[in-house]
């Protein structure tokens, strides 16, 4: 490290002076940090601050600068240099604002600060500047899988921002499942009435489009590459395959309606007058298309009354059918009413929920339905039975608690629910093995990627994405889902999605050009480097990457995809061998840190306790109490970390062993309704730390000493409550007895 | 309006509405009742059976009614004594997030019921109202004296005379505050015009009648 230049800045504002020893500081920064430069300075974020540490750099040739000042998380813009590793001791939110202001509390105060003064020097001792991501590359083609009007609106606004497109739909013509309707439910003022679908619009549109390329009758037999550089074969039925390049990908593949031949008890199979909501669009465009009303279909009879079941085969706990509600098909409902009414506002409609849902805008159709005399009544349907040409639909009255019938249905329409047509779950079918891959016909990407050929699964077979904070988002970079694919939803929710994908893919396509992570480390340009002469092969990081970022050679070496990583560093700390490091993050930085701390011995009556924090949410969380000023324990010394996944057991067997007396660990909720940033990284560490009991009992200490939270963004008040509550249990099972050993 | 039609007259009624609607009971309750037409927008959600003062003792709560209007439980809603619990305190109609005019709708049906001879025999509501009507038609003015005692002795003279010993503090003040006079009960004064009065009454029903259907 004969070029490492350590410039450290120690700040006296935001009361920083009149709290700490900042000349004491100075002092640890020189002789312990062997900073070359140290200096502090009254108002640090300043102008004259930030040129103080600019000059610096560019005239002593300072190449590490360690600030000790506020959080990380704060002053961003006016510490940014981007030619220089930094590091950022926390003592404003860290320190200073969390200990209180009394004589009492002096000492431990400055040893906190002083520990992070420490720590910051350290860890920048083994940081790097980022060179730059190797696997750039801009394509500004996107590829969308699904002709119907999600992957025709992506399609659309992608060009419009001046990216090409090319369309891939299986069938032989673009429209999808809205092609089929008669008419859709209202997207404008004053949702009264059933509109035009639009679809014939939308494909004019396309076709008129010259920045769009639409391959019919074709479908996806490989893909492969990363974002800015997707290699994808395209299959046409006619057997022709054509390989062509993309920068990102939209897969808009849309729904197939659930199998109402699965509902007989509601009389499907068993009468033609009993339909789904699909079969009423066929015969209503039948009915428009020779000018007459719908009729009946056993008989060609006149519909006299019609009822709706919602919910069939939806909403279902019994296991048998959908557990789910598929958000469009009480509007449809209703839509399909007045096609009733307002050609006869004679014929009964009846409407039978048990609870109706109509989201967006579906309140002021539902009243129009209403107005317009569509009966509603809240029941559950038992059963629909079929004799001759009329149906008897039996059901259980909610409000009036008591059984009933609605005899003399002339037809029935059954709201089935939405299937997302999302290839293969990866979970069941393996890929694979290296150098044998061969496409799969139920697949829809026919990825290449080592972890499997379609896009990861969250629940009820919709496609995996972070539901709360990125709902576009996949977990494979540069391939984002739209519309029912993704979950149920109607013609106005898939238009607003493909929106939000196609936009989000072109983020993709010039975050992968500028080597750059997509978010949550949106910007970073570190990537994982792997020291493969040390790889033993344990495919850990291949199988844990929540992002399938990892392929594999032939020789079953990892092959990691920079443009597909997000940084979250979960294969950092899956490695058993720890090969695996980030220029700026590493086993090797954190350790630096926790070894930084000084440890006091037994008789000084001071435990410390380490605390890992997810640096998306608890780490600002922790801050966020910091600016509250909300009190908590002077004996922690809290390391922000790129994801719980990013920690590598090591480090809390180096902390044990250096005599820390606890460790906290603090991610984010995992589980089917994750709030982890990098989706499994929480869950990953979870299932780590459930082992770290056996190596605890090897070191002859108590469980407790690892202690794991699951926390949000939110929990500003929880989290002081929960390291206070930690500092006191450490307190009574007495300090840690390997101190004065590490 | 209640009284004044013989009980084969309301049979009558009654079975001329049932031939005209059929199995068309929300269609009836529409063209008949008052604000009838907003029955049909209710969306079961509740909030005005929550918000009623009377809530618990109704039989069946507006949303109820209205449900088995649109069932067509054209016996059951007539029957029904739920319709004579509303107090007119308006609470509902203040919270019906879908803006129904219920008090009406409910004095409406009410009002109905009562035409066709279907309300409840026994109804307290039912009773007074009748009992006013007959007061303040015969001569154009309420006579509280005769209304009092009407009310006080319609279970008969001994219950009469236990319910006004009980409300004797009451009866005393409005005396006292010349709210009430006890020549009242010699036939009280009225209206100048009280035949003119009659009359208007009368017109104002075949009116009503005609509009809603019922004249026949
Ligand atoms: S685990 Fe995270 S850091 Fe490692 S390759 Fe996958 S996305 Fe990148
Ligand atoms: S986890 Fe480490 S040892 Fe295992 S395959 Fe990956 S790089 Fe190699
Ligand atoms: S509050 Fe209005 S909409 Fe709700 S149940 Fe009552 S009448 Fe119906």
């Amino acid at each position: 490290m004969a070029d490492t230049k350590i410039a450290a800045y120690i700040c006296r504002g935001c009361g920083l002076g009149e709290r700490l020893s900042t000349g004491q500081l100075a002092k640890i920064a020189e002789k312990e940090g062997k900073a070359a430069i140290v200096r502090e300075h009254d108002f640090l974020c300043s102008e004259a601050g930030v040129q103080l540490i600019r000059d610096d750099i560019e005239k002593q040739g300072a190449t590490h600068v360690a600030i000790a000042a506020c959080s990380r998380r704060a002053k961003t813009e006016a510490f940014h240099f981007p030619t220089v590793a930094v590091s950022r001791a926390n003592l404003r939110e860290g320190v200073i604002w969390c200990q209180p202001d009394t004589d009492a509390a002096r000492e431990a105060t400055q040893e906190m600060a002083d520990d992070y003064v420490r720590m910051a020097c350290d860890e920048l001792k083994r940081m790097k500047v980022p060179a730059g991501n190797p696997d750039a590359a801009r394509l500004r083609r996107l590829l969308v899988v699904g002709g119907g009007v999600s992957g025709m609106t992506a399609a659309l606004e992608a060009s419009k921002a001046g990216y090409a497109v090319t369309i891939v739909e299986k069938s032989g013509a673009l429209g999808g499942w809205a092609a089929k309707l008669w008419k859709r439910t209202p997207a404008h003022e004053p949702f009264r009435e059933p509109a035009d679908t639009g679809v014939a619009a939308l494909v004019a549109a396309v076709e008129a489009d010259p920045n769009i390329t639409v391959r019919l009758a074709s479908v996806i037999a490989r893909t492969s590459g990363a974002p800015g550089r997707f290699s994808v074969d395209i299959a046409a039925e006619s057997g022709a395959t054509a390989t062509e390049a993309f920068g990102a990908i939209v897969q808009a593949t849309g729904f197939t309606p659930y199998d109402a031949a699965k509902l007989p008890e509601l009389g499907f199979g068993r009468s033609p007058n009993v339909v789904d909501q699909a079969g009423l669009e066929a015969l209503a465009r039948a009915a428009a298309a020779k000018g007459g009303p719908i009729r009946r279909p056993s008989d060609g009879g006149e519909v006299k009354t019609v009822v709706f079941v919602q919910c069939a085969g939806q909403r279902d706990d019994s296991g048998r059918h959908l557990p789910y509600c598929s958000g469009h098909c009480c509007a449809t409902s209703i839509k399909q009413a007045m096609y009733f009414k307002d050609a006869n506002p004679a014929v009964d409609t009846v409407v039978l929920y048990t609870d109706l849902r109509v989201p967006g805008n579906g309140e002021d159709f539902y009243r129009s339905g209403q107005s317009k005399g569509v009966v509603f009544s809240k029941g559950q349907v038992s059963a629909v039975e079929p004799s001759g040409d009329a149906c008897t639909v039996r059901f259980r009255d909610l409000i009036l608690d008591e059984d009933t019938a609605i005899e003399n249905a002339d037809l029935v329409v059954l709201a089935t629910g939405q299937v997302p047509n999302a290839g293969v779950d990866i979970d069941q079918v393996p890929q694979d093995e290296p150098g044998q891959w061969r496409p799969d016909s139920r697949s829809v990407l026919n990825l290449a990627y080592r972890q499997g050929k379609d896009l990861p699964l969250l629940r009820h077979g919709f496609s995996d994405s972070h539901f709360i904070c990125f709902p576009y988002e996949t977990r494979r970079t540069g391939i984002y889902t739209a519309g029912p694919v993704r979950r149920p939803m109607d013609i106005a929710q898939a238009v607003e999605d493909a929106t939000g994908a196609a936009l989000k893919a072109i983020q993709a396509i010039e975050n992968a050009a500028a080597g750059r992570a997509a978010h949550p480390r949106s910007g970073d340009l570190s990537f994982p480097i792997v020291r493969l002469e040390g790889c033993t092969q344990c495919k850990r990081c291949t199988v844990e990457c929540p992002f399938g970022a990892i392929d594999e050679d032939e020789k079953r070496y990892p092959v990691f995809n920079e443009s597909r990583c997000r940084r979250c560093g979960t294969c950092m700390g899956a490695c058993p061998v720890r090969v695996i490091a980030f220029e700026n993050y590493s086993v090797d930085t954190v350790g630096a840190q926790l070894k930084a701390v000084e440890i006091p011995d037994e008789f000084a009556e001071k435990p410390r306790i380490l605390v890992l924090a997810c640096e998306n949410d608890a780490y600002p969380a922790l801050d966020m109490a910091g600016m509250q000023r909300r009190v908590y324990s002077a004996f922690v010394r809290v390391i922000p970390v790129r994801c719980l996944g990013s920690v590598n057991t090591i480090w809390i067997s180096d902390a044990l062993n250096r005599g820390y007396d606890g460790v906290m660990l603090m991610g984010c909720k995992h589980g089917d309704d994750y709030q982890c940033h990098f989706v499994k990284g929480s869950e990953l560490a979870n299932y780590r730390m459930s082992k770290i009991d056996d190596t605890l009992k090897q070191m002859a200490l108590e469980t407790e000493r690892v202690a794991s939270y699951e926390v949000a963004i939110t929990d500003i008040e929880r989290l002081p409550r929960l390291i206070d509550e930690y500092a006191a249990k450490i307190g009574e099972i007495g300090l840690s007895p390997l101190k004065g050993f590490g | 309006m209640p009284g004044d039609a013989g009980m084969g007259d309301m049979a009558d009624l009654n079975e001329r509405a049932l031939a005209k609607y059929r199995n068309d009971f929300l269609r009836e309750v529409e063209e008949r009742v008052d604000e009838g037409h907003w029955v049909k927008m209710c969306m079961q959600c509740g909030v005005c059976a929550g918000s009623c003062p009377f809530g618990p003792h109704w039989e069946h709560s507006p949303p109820k009614i209205f449900l088995m209007i649109r069932a067509g439980k054209r016996e059951a809603v007539l029957t029904s004594d739920s319709m004579w619990m509303c107090t007119s305190c308006y609470n509902c109609v203040v919270r019906c997030p879908r803006k129904l005019p219920i008090t009406t709708i409910m004095h409406g049906l009410a009002t109905y019921a009562q035409r066709l001879g279907l309300a409840p025999k026994v109804q307290p509501t039912r009773d007074f109202s009748i009992i006013f009507w007959e007061n303040f038609t015969r001569t154009g003015r309420a006579n509280e004296m005769r209304l009092m005692l009407r009310l006080w002795f319609k279970e008969g003279f001994a219950a009469g005379v236990k319910k006004a010993l009980s409300m004797r503090d009451l009866g005393l003040a409005m005396l006292r505050t010349k709210r009430m006079s006890p020549l009242e009960i010699l036939g009280g004064h009225g209206v100048k015009d009280v035949k003119g009065f009659q009359a208007m009454i009368r017109k104002a029903k075949e009116i009503e009648d005609r509009r809603r259907g019922l004249s026949g």
